[in-house]
C-alpha cells in the first residue's frame, strides 16, 4: 500500500510542475528563464530584440489600448450619430438579465450604439431571484452536509461538534451575493457606455419603442435593431394560490424568510431538486409532488435514477408522483394530490409550507407585441434558429429578436447570454446559428449533475430516424484519485456517441464538481471536436477532469484519429 | 497472481454459499392451472456461514428492467462485506419486496422475477400479498415492539378528534422512511408532533430506539428510555443494568451483530486451554532475513501451524452435530483482523501446501479486501483452524474463544527475554513466547493438544523448514 501510493504520488510531480512552469512564462516572462523567451522569439521573429520585460510591457498595454480604440470607433460612429442615420441607437434591448447583460457587453464591443431598458433591477431573475442566491443558499448546505456527516468527517479523521445554523445569517449571504453580483454587472455596463433606460419598454411598432412608468411621461425612441430579453417568472400552476408566506414560488424561498419543518416541493425539476438539497441540509423534511410519472423528468434516466439514489432516497425526503397539486389553504398547509391521469382527488398532505417549483412562465405581457403583429405561444415568444420574431402570418419581423426565457428555447441564464452574442454577430453582418446542443446545464446538489447535449433516449430515437448507430461509455467517479481522497466517490459519467465518427451526442456526470466538469465536454461539441482527437489531451493528474478523460478514452471509436491532432512543439 | 489459483480450490466442507448463488427456485403454480407462467422468488442468499438476515444495500435493477443471466441485481451488506447479488436466470424484475435499506432474513423473497411481461400484473400482486404479511413472519423483533405499539392504541380517538386530521394519519417523510425500515406499522401510532403528526421520534419511540442523547438530556427522562430500550430487547438480563445518565447507545453494525451471535454460541462448546512456551530466537532471526521478501510474522506462524495440523489432523479437525469427528481435507488458517470497529477472520486456504513467499502475498491481499469489505465468504469463512496474535501489543498471554464450527484457536503472546537454565545447569537469556490454544474437548483431547503443541514448537525452534 505504502509503495503504490508514494509511486502515484511522485510520478504525476514532475508534469505538473513542468506544466505551471510553462504556464507561468506564457503570463509573467521571467529574465531566469531565457530558454522560452528563446521559443517565443521562434514564434514571432519581428519581437526577437525584445528582452523578457519589455515583451511583458508590451503585452500588458495592449489590452487597455484595445479596449479605448474600440471605444473611440464606438463613440466616431455612436453616441448623437449612430451609424446607420435617423436612429438613436443601433440596438436597443429590452431586459437587463444575463440575456440582455451579454447581449450589450457584445454590441459594445462590435462598435454597436447600445441602450438597454429595464423595468426593475439589472441582473434579472439569475442575478436577484435564482441562480446568483440560490448558489449561496447552496454553498451553505454542502458545508452543513459535510458537517454533519459525522461518518464521512470520521473518515477523514476529523471532529466536528454538531453544527448548527443561524438562518437570518444565511439568508443574509444570500442577498449579499445577489446585490454584490447586481452592482458588478451595472459597473460593467456603465463602464462600456451602455445607457440604462429605466422603465417598462413596449414596442410601438418597426423599430420604435418607449420607455417609461407607462404614463405621459414615457419617452419614445428609435432603434435599427431591436432584442426582447424580457426572461420569465415562476409558473404557478391553476388552482394554486400564492400567498408569499407558507405557499411560495423560488422568489421567495431565497428569501430564506422562513425554515418550515416540513415542506411540499411540487415539482422535482432543476429548482425543486435544489431547494430540497438545501431545505433537507437545514433539518426539513421535504414531499416532492411530481406530475409526471417519475421524479427528475428531464434528466437522462440512467443519471436520474443514481441521482435519486443518492440525492433522495437517503435523505428525508418522501415523494407522490402522477399527481397535480392544488388547493392550498390554512396552518398547516392543506395540500390536495390530483390524480394526473384520472384528474381524481388522490389524497391530502399536511405541510408547514409549499413550495411551487413547476417551472418558470415567460414574461412577456405589456411589450406591444401587437403592434407588430406578434402573437405569444403559450407567453413565448416565436421566434426562428436565429432568434428572429416571427409574425402571426408566419414571417419574420425585421429587425426584432428575442433571447433567453422569453423565447422558450432553453431557458438557461447562459443560454440567454449565447443567444444574444448571436444575434449581435448577425446584426453587425455576420451570420450565425448557436448550436443548443452544445450548452451545458447543471443542477447544484450536492454531488452536482450536469449535461450537454442529447440524452441517451433522446440520442438512440435520433438515430433510428437517422439511421446511425449510438454506443454508450462510462466512467465512474470511484476510480478517479481526487474524487476518493475527498471521500467523494459517488458518481459515474457518462458519454452518449457515434462510434461511426466518433462525434459527441450528449454528456452526463454525476458526481462531485460535475458542473464545472461539463465544459471540456459542451466545448468539444461546440467545436465539432471528435473523440478519436480529444482523447489525445492531457488532463493534470489527480484531478476530477480524469473522470472525462478516461471517458472519452473507453469509448470504442471505429475511426483513428483526424489528423496530427496539433502542430508538434519541440521542447 | 499464482495465488488466485487457490482461490478456486473452494474446501469441500465449506456450508455457505456462492454469491452468485441466488437461489431463485420456480414457484408451482398449481393454483393457476391455466397460465404456465413462471414466476421466481429472488431469495436472499446466505453469503456466509455465519449469515442469518442480510440488509439490502441498494438494488442496481429497478422494477419493470429485464434483467439477462450473470447481471448483477441487487448489492447485500451481509455480516462481513458488501456483495453484489447477480441473477442465474432471464427475465424481468417484476417486483421488488424488500426496499433499498431494509433486511430480510437468508431465504426469505426480496423480489419477484418474471419471464413474460404477461406475468408481472401477477407477481405484483403477490408480492403485495407477501408484503403484507412480511412484517410478522420476517421480523420477530417486531412483536417485541408491538406491545409498545398497541399499548398507546387506546388514545388514538384523540387524533381523530383533533380538528386537522378527520381520521387521517399524518407523518412526516423521515417518519415514514424510519417506520418502513423498523418495520413499525405508523397507522397504530400516534403522533407526537404539530397538528398530531407521527414525527420520527415517536417512530424510533415504538420500535424501542433511544433517540440520541441530547447535550442536556434531562434526568427523569431516563429511565422511561431505559423501560422503552428493555421492551424492545429480546435479552433478559439487560433490564437489570442501571441507566448512568449521559450514556450513549450505539447499535451494532451488522459485523458487530455478527461477533456478539458468534461468541454467545461458543458457550455451547466445551472448551479447555493448553499453553506452551516456545523459544523464539531462530524464529526471530529467520523473521529477519525473510522479511525483506515480503515475508510477515503472521504468515510464518499460519505457515508453522498449518505444517502442525498436518502432523495432527485432530487438531484440524471439527464436531459438528455433537457425535462425530469431521476430518477436515484441507487446512485452512483463519487469521483474527480487527478492522475499524469490527473483527474479520481472513482465511489462507492450504496453508500448509502454499510457500512462505505466496502465502505473505496471499495475506496481504486478503487485508486489502477486509479493509475494502470486499472479502468473498470463502475467504473469511472456511477456516479450519484460528490463529490470534495478540503480540505486538506486548500481550504475554491471553485467552482466546473458539469461533463456533472449529476445533481450535491458538493464542500467540509477545517474544520476550528469558532467563533459562538448560539441563546441564547453565543459566541464558533467550526468547520465549507463550501460545495459549482453546480446543473443543468433544474431539480434541489434552494429548492431542499437547502433542500438537510439541511438534508446533519444533518447528518455530528449528524454523528452517518453513522456508522449504
Amino acid at each position: 500500500m505504502q509503495s503504490a501510493i508514494s509511486l502515484s504520488l511522485s510520478s504525476p510531480s514532475p508534469i505538473a510542475r513542468s506544466g505551471v512552469a510553462n504556464t507561468g512564462n506564457a503570463c509573467w516572462p521571467m529574465p531566469r528563464s531565457l530558454r522560452f523567451c528563446g521559443l517565443r522569439r521562434e514564434a514571432f521573429d519581428s519581437a526577437a530584440s525584445f528582452d523578457a520585460a519589455s515583451l511583458r510591457f508590451v503585452r500588458l498595454n495592449l489590452q487597455p489600448k484595445h479596449s479605448s480604440l474600440s471605444k473611440v470607433s464606438a463613440v466616431l460612429k455612436g453616441n448623437g450619430a449612430p451609424s446607420s442615420s435617423g436612429f438613436d441607437y443601433d440596438l436597443v434591448i429590452i431586459g437587463a438579465g444575463v440575456g440582455g447583460h451579454g447581449a450589450a457587453l457584445h454590441a459594445v464591443e462590435q462598435g454597436l450604439k447600445t441602450a438597454i431598458i429595464e423595468g426593475d433591477v439589472v441582473g434579472g431573475t439569475c442575478v436577484n431571484r435564482g441562480c446568483v442566491p440560490s448558489k449561496a443558499l447552496l454553498a451553505v448546505s454542502g458545508r452543513m452536509r459535510e458537517l454533519q456527516n459525522e461518518h464521512h468527517m470520521k473518515s477523514f479523521g476529523l471532529q466536528v461538534a454538531a453544527a448548527g445554523y443561524d438562518r437570518q445569517g444565511v439568508a443574509d449571504h444570500a442577498n449579499n451575493l445577489a446585490s454584490k453580483i447586481r452592482s458588478n454587472l451595472t459597473n460593467s455596463l456603465k463602464a462600456l457606455g451602455v445607457d440604462i433606460l429605466t422603465g417598462v419598454g413596449t414596442i410601438l411598432g418597426p423599430q420604435k419603442l418607449k420607455y417609461g412608468k407607462g404614463d405621459s411621461g414615457d419617452k419614445i425612441i428609435t432603434a435599427k435593431d431591436i432584442i426582447i430579453a424580457t426572461g420569465s417568472v415562476p409558473l404557478v400552476p391553476k388552482g394554486i394560490e400564492v400567498d408569499g408566506k407558507t405557499v411560495i414560488t423560488s422568489d421567495h424561498a431565497l428569501k430564506l424568510e422562513f425554515v418550515p419543518d416540513w415542506i411540499a416541493i411540487v415539482g422535482s425539476g432543476y429548482i425543486g431538486l435544489e431547494f430540497s438539497d438545501v431545505y433537507t441540509a437545514l433539518g426539513c423534511e421535504v414531499t416532492f409532488i411530481e406530475a409526471l410519472d417519475q421524479l427528475m423528468p428531464g434528466f437522462d434516466p440512467e443519471i436520474g435514477k443514481l441521482a435519486q439514489r443518492v440525492l433522495i432516497n437517503p435523505r428525508k425526503i418522501d415523494s407522490y408522483t402522477g399527481v397535480f397539486a392544488s388547493k392550498q389553504d390554512g396552518k398547516p398547509v392543506q395540500i390536495e394530490l390530483i390524480d394526473a391521469k384520472t384528474k381524481e382527488p388522490k389524497d391530502t398532505l399536511e405541510v408547514d409550507a409549499a413550495l411551487i417549483a413547476t417551472g418558470r412562465a415567460p414574461f412577456t405581457k405589456g411589450l406591444g407585441l401587437e403592434n407588430i403583429n406578434v402573437q405569444t405561444q403559450r407567453g413565448f415568444v416565436p421566434v426562428d434558429e436565429r432568434m428572429r420574431v416571427i409574425d402571426a402570418n408566419g414571417k419574420l419581423v425585421p429587425h426584432l429578436y428575442c433571447i433567453g426565457d422569453a423565447n422558450g428555447k432553453m431557458m438557461l441564464a447562459h443560454a440567454a447570454s449565447a443567444q444574444g452574442i448571436s444575434v449581435v454577430e448577425q446584426v453587425t453582418g455576420k451570420d450565425h446559428v448557436l448550436n443548443h446542443l452544445s450548452i451545458p446545464a447543471a443542477c447544484f446538489t450536492h454531488p452536482e449533475i450536469s449535461m450537454v447535449g442529447l440524452t441517451e433516449p433522446q440520442a438512440r430515437e435520433k438515430a433510428q430516424k437517422e439511421g446511425f448507430e449510438v454506443s454508450v461509455a462510462k466512467t465512474s467517479f470511484k476510480a478517479n484519485t481526487k474524487a476518493l481522497a475527498e471521500n467523494e466517490g459517488e458518481g459515474m459519467a457518462k458519454l452518449i456517441y457515434r462510434p461511426d465518427n466518433g462525434e459527441i451526442l450528449g454528456v452526463h456526470i454525476f458526481g462531485l464538481h460535475a458542473a464545472d466538469l461539463i465544459h471540456e465536454a459542451s466545448n468539444a461539441i461546440a467545436m465539432g471536436t471528435r473523440i478519436q482527437d480529444i482523447k489525445f489531451a492531457v488532463h493534470a493528474h489527480p484531478t476530477l477532469s480524469e473522470v472525462l478523460d478516461e471517458l472519452f478514452k473507453s469509448a470504442k471509436v471505429k475511426v483513428s484519429a483526424s489528423s496530427a491532432v496539433a502542430e508538434p512543439v519541440p521542447v | 497472481m499464482a495465488s488466485l489459483s487457490f482461490s478456486s480450490s473452494v474446501s469441500s466442507s465449506t456450508p455457505f454459499l456462492r454469491p452468485s448463488a441466488f437461489f431463485l427456485k420456480p414457484r408451482s403454480i398449481s393454483r393457476l392451472p391455466l397460465v404456465r407462467a413462471k414466476i421466481r422468488e429472488i431469495f436472499m442468499p446466505a453469503l456466509s456461514s455465519t449469515m442469518t438476515e442480510g440488509k439490502i444495500v441498494s438494488w442496481v435493477k429497478s422494477e419493470g428492467d429485464v434483467l439477462s443471466k450473470g447481471e448483477a441485481v441487487v448489492v447485500v451488506e451481509s455480516d462481513k462485506a458488501d456483495m453484489d447479488v447477480e441473477t442465474f436466470y432471464d427475465g424481468i424484475l417484476a417486483a421488488i419486496v424488500v426496499n433499498d435499506g431494509e433486511t430480510a432474513p437468508v431465504g426469505a423473497p426480496i423480489g419477484l422475477l418474471a419471464e413474460t411481461e404477461d406475468e408481472i400484473a401477477e407477481a405484483k400482486a403477490k408480492a403485495a400479498a407477501q408484503s403484507s404479511s412480511a412484517p410478522s413472519a420476517t421480523a420477530p423483533k417486531v412483536e417485541e415492539s408491538a406491545p409498545v405499539a398497541t399499548k398507546v392504541e387506546a388514545p388514538a380517538p384523540a387524533v381523530a378528534a383533533a380538528p386537522a386530521t378527520p381520521g387521517k394519519v399524518v407523518a412526516t417523510p423521515y417518519a415514514k422512511k424510519l417506520a418502513k425500515q423498523r418495520k413499525v406499522d405508523i397507522n397504530k401510532l400516534v403522533g407526537t408532533g404539530q397538528f398530531g403528526r407521527i414525527t420520527p421520534e415517536d417512530v424510533e419511540k415504538a420500535a424501542g430506539i433511544t433517540p440520541a442523547p441530547k447535550a442536556n438530556v434531562v434526568a427523569p427522562a431516563a429511565p422511561a428510555a431505559s423501560a422503552a430500550t428493555s421492551a424492545a430487547s429480546p435479552a433478559k438480563a439487560t433490564t437489570s443494568f442501571p441507566e448512568i445518565p449521559g450514556s450513549n447507545v450505539v447499535p451494532f453494525t451488522t459485523m458487530q451483530a455478527a461477533v456478539s451471535k458468534n461468541m454467545v454460541e461458543s458457550l455451547s462448546v466445551p472448551t479447555f486451554r493448553v499453553g506452551y512456551p516456545i523459544s523464539t530466537d531462530a524464529l526471530d532471526a529467520l523473521y529477519e532475513k525473510v522479511k525483506p521478501k515480503g515475508v510477515t510474522m503472521t504468515a510464518l506462524l499460519a505457515k508453522a501451524a498449518a505444517m502442525a495440523l498436518v502432523q495432527h489432523p485432530v487438531v484440524n479437525a471439527t464436531c459438528k452435530d455433537g457425535k462425530s469427528f469431521t476430518y477436515n481435507s484441507s487446512i485452512n488458517i483463519a487469521v483474527a483482523v480487527a478492522i475499524n470497529g469490527g473483527l474479520i477472520t481472513p482465511v489462507l486456504q492450504d496453508a500448509d501446501k502454499l510457500d512462505l513467499y505466496l502465502l505473505s502475498q496471499k495475506w496481504k491481499e486478503l487485508v486489502e479486501k477486509a479493509r475494502a469489505k470486499q472479502l468473498q465468504p470463502q475467504e473469511y469463512s472456511s477456516g479450519t483452524f484460528t490463529l490470534s496474535n495478540l503480540g505486538m501489543f506486548g500481550v504475554d498471554r491471553f485467552d482466546a474463544i473458539l469461533p463456533p464450527g472449529q476445533g481450535a484457536i491458538m493464542a500467540v503472546g509477545a517474544s520476550k527475554p528469558t532467563v533459562v537454565a538448560d539441563k546441564d545447569g547453565f543459566f541464558s537469556v533467550k526468547n520465549k513466547m507463550l501460545v495459549n490454544v482453546t480446543a473443543d474437548h468433544r474431539v480434541i483431547y489434552g494429548a492431542d493438544l499437547a502433542a500438537f503443541l510439541q511438534t508446533f514448537s519444533k518447528i518455530i525452534e528449528n524454523p528452517e523448514s518453513l522456508t522449504m
